[in-house]
């Protein structure tokens, strides 16, 4: 039973979200957005599974002095206090909870996603090698589409936007649906395979 | 001399990463400080998205989707804001959602920006921002049966069935178009795959560069029927909406960092092509 319950629920939630896709009647809407509406509830609670455990895992780096246990302390101060001034005065424009929000986490994110810039550049240096024919046509591409993204390329040649459209449009478009096609198939053959209890990984332990 | 060379371009093979930051840092700094302002034309995915909200008649609904965090700020806010202000140039009515949990001080800060400062605009009557919901493509299945009850209160707490901008609008049915402004996941993929093949609404979409070739198919298709890729994207919008911003502003630095990253390329080629000669010798 411990095996065939999971299953069972399993595939009669799958097999109703499937036909509510494909039945779009009046009282089966209606029962699928209730059911919607307990997955929201039911997903909003992963919040506090998820700040249980990260309190849980960093306390226990804090207790034993584990690497890097300093950060966590840092984490876990940064986790109470956004808690308490959100929970505890609202997260509204002009609360301290938005004023942090503002000039704390705003830059500091937009600053971490910024030294990508600097980490591509790095990384374009070594990886466009030109070192057999594939990375040539790799690396010829990416330049190309580099130089001719930016307005720098159209001063260069007046149709080079036009040429990375081509590019973009054409042979690009053509791997990326191939690919996007054959994922899909596997998605729905693993989905399947999840729905008819073929696959059950998700219960753990098989 | 010779030596001298072969010394030199093995250094250039290995060069330390910290000058080609030192590069980048001075290729993205210097335009700022003095900008070229080189021009640039508008590319067919951009013209379509201005298109697509220019065609909407005044007083049309809309809903407006601001699926990113500050993470992505730098190239989605100038799309974002240049957004709100074509769509309060057009009158229509904005109906604001956030599946990004950090999305909702922004879609705030956009709509004072312009939506109050720059056109007078009312909060309730013209546009609403009804906060976040977590719970990714449920949550935009479940506004296809109806938004009020998918978020009965708004970001300010105000029940949304009392707002007048609510007013008629009960589901997708009732809505002219959605415009998504997205930084990854949940965001323009799932709004097609959940909401358009099913709902068919049309929708256009404002991404960050990295990912706005995954959504080309979906263009070609007529799925989705503009997209404005990265900060390029946002400068070509700002242009035809009329008004520059820091989209346009970053061109020059993209511009510049995009040159000395391709002459680094070409120097680490010339480098690796003269060096293995040598090796094989």
């Amino acid at each position: 039973m411990r095996r065939e319950v999971p299953i069972i629920i399993c595939f009669l939630a799958g097999f109703f979200f499937i036909s509510d896709f494909f039945i779009p009647q009046e009282g089966w809407t209606e029962v699928a957005h209730r059911v919607n509406q307990w997955a929201i509830i039911v997903i909003s609670f992963a919040y506090v599974l998820g700040v249980a455990n990260v309190v849980r895992v960093n306390s226990q780096v804090i207790r034993k002095r584990g690497n890097d246990w300093k950060y966590k302390i840092v984490l876990l101060c940064g986790l109470a206090l956004m808690l308490t001034l959100g929970i505890g005065f609202g997260i509204q424009k002009g609360t301290a909870f938005n004023w942090v929000f503002m000039n704390a986490i705003y830059p500091l994110q937009a600053t971490m996603f910024s030294l990508l810039a600097f980490y591509i550049a790095s990384a374009a240096f070594r990886a466009f090698r030109i070192r057999n024919w594939e990375a040539a046509l790799l690396a010829v591409t990416a330049v190309l589409v580099m130089i001719g993204r930016v307005p720098v390329g159209e001063m260069i040649w007046k149709d080079f936007p036009n040429f990375i459209e081509w590019i973009m449009n054409v042979p690009q478009l053509a791997a990326k649906r191939a690919i996007m096609i054959g994922a899909a198939l596997g998605a729905i053959s693993t989905g399947l395979k999840v729905l008819i209890g073929l696959e059950r990984t998700y219960m753990g332990g098989e | 001399m010779k030596n001298k060379i072969v010394k030199t371009l093995e250094y250039l093979e290995r060069l330390d990463r910290r000058i080609i930051f030192i590069f980048i840092a001075a290729a993205v700094t210097f335009p700022l400080l003095f900008p070229m302002n080189i021009d640039f034309s508008v590319t067919p995915p951009v013209q379509s998205f201005y298109d697509t909200i220019q065609s909407l008649p005044e007083g049309s609904k809309i809903l407006l989707s601001c699926d990113y965090d500050p993470g992505s700020l730098p190239e989605l806010w100038p799309m974002h804001v240049s957004a709100v202000r074509q769509l309060c140039q057009k009158n229509v009515r904005i109906i604001c959602t956030q599946l990004w949990p950090a999305g909702s001080p922004l879609a705030e800060a956009a709509f004072d920006e312009v939506a109050v400062g720059e056109f007078n605009k009312e909060y309730g009557t013209d546009f609403v921002n009804l906060g976040f919901k977590e719970g990714r493509e449920v949550v935009m299945v479940s506004m296809g049966k109806s938004i009020p009850s998918t978020f009965p209160s708004d970001y300010h707490g105000n029940k949304v069935e009392s707002l007048p901008v609510m007013e008629g609008v009960e589901n997708y049915e009732d809505l002219d178009l959605i415009v998504n402004i997205s930084g990854g996941l949940p965001g323009t993929k799932e709004w097609i795959l959940q909401v358009v093949t099913r709902f068919h609404i049309p929708l256009v979409s404002g991404c960050t560069a990295v990912v706005a070739p995954e959504f080309y198919p979906y263009l070609q298709s007529g799925q989705l029927k503009g997209l404005l890729g990265g900060m390029k994207g946002a400068a070509e919008y700002e242009k035809l909406v009329g008004k520059i911003g820091l989209g346009r502003r970053g061109m020059d630095s993209q511009s510049v960092s995009h040159i000395v990253v391709f002459l680094f390329i070409l120097i680490g080629n010339i480098a690796y092509f003269a060096t293995r000669k040598g090796k094989k010798k």
